[in-house]
């Protein structure tokens, strides 16, 4: 039952319909949503006793970060459905998410130097955390100039999907970096066995835009998916009319 | 507010990430646009 629903939303014309009469909405909720975070976080949420007011920055790092591995999360599922079943929204997917998820990942990467200059010392080290999380930009990089590389969209969609998911073993080693080395960055402090440890003041507002950011995110994924659309059906037709214009006879030559 | 002495990092994460959510947003409906105008460019053209 879940199946044929998600097969039917999945069909490219059924997700036009769907996803633009989503879009509004998911615009409005995450325009609110980023409305109250930012309130929480700029004017509810105490100094931290160590950190100080520096720890607003962590409102938005924390939220850069988990979008910036979701997406690629995101990547590798559709890169198993490019591949296994070669569905034509898979690869639309995963070329939409792309960008997305490189430009959080990089807004975690900066975020979090200005945060490590004043608390650590420095803007960068060579810790797993902060590392594990440049090479998850450096592969988003290298996914998207793979795509312009290859002409043919659907051997670029095999080659990307397949590097995707080579890629994705990157991602339990950025999660579990922090507790299989010794690192500079701190362990996990929301998702953890015995539950956050962030006192309440700081958690809602990190959870208020952890989620701001979440529905932001996926109304920009939908509204790439539907732009992805388009510019597929546009090479389609230029390539027809160009076929059309090639099979045309030409004009007989005029008599001098 | 006082942000302290540290204010200057704290501001320019935040403009940065203003910055990059602005871009991502504007690349999105812009290219939208530009690519529904010439969808619409090329079915006029093969219409009779």
């Amino acid at each position: 039952m879940a199946m044929s629903v998600f097969t039917r939303l999945a069909q490219p014309g059924h997700f036009m319909r769907w996803s633009g009469a989503a879009l509004p909405a998911l615009w409005g909720v995450a325009a609110t949503l980023l409305g109250v975070g930012l309130y929480l976080s700029w004017f509810v949420a105490p100094p931290d006793y160590q950190q100080g007011e520096t720890v607003r920055i962590m409102f938005i790092h924390v939220p850069a970060a988990w979008l910036g591995v979701f997406f690629y999360a995101t990547m590798a599922v559709s890169a198993v459905g490019t591949l296994v079943w070669r569905h034509p929204l898979a690869d639309v997917a995963q070329r939409a998410a792309a960008p997305i998820g490189a430009a959080f990942t990089l807004v975690c990467l900066v975020t979090g130097s200005l945060w490590g200059k004043p608390m650590w010392g420095t803007y960068w080290v060579w810790d797993a955390r902060l590392t594990s999380m440049l090479v998850l930009l450096l592969i988003y990089a290298g996914l998207l100039a793979l795509w312009r590389t290859i002409e043919d969209p659907a051997r670029a969609a095999r080659a990307v999907a397949i590097l995707t998911l080579v890629g994705a073993v990157n991602l339990p080693i950025i999660k579990f970096s922090v507790n299989w080395w010794s690192t500079l960055h701190q362990p996990a402090s929301i998702l953890r066995m015995g539950g956050p440890t962030i006192h309440p003041t700081m958690l809602y507002p990190l959870l208020t835009m952890i989620a701001a950011f979440s529905v932001l995110g996926i109304a920009l994924h939908l509204q790439g998916m539907r732009t992805e659309l388009l510019r597929r059906r546009v090479r389609t037709l230029t390539i027809l009319e160009a076929e059309r214009l090639d099979a045309a006879p030409l004009p007989a030559p005029q008599a001098a | 507010m006082d942000l302290g002495p540290h204010a200057a990092f704290i501001l320019g994460a935040y403009a940065f990430t203003a910055l990059v959510v602005a871009g991502l947003i504007g690349h999105a409906l812009l290219d939208h646009r530009a690519q529904r105008r010439a969808l619409a460019a090329l079915q006029h053209r093969r219409e009779p």
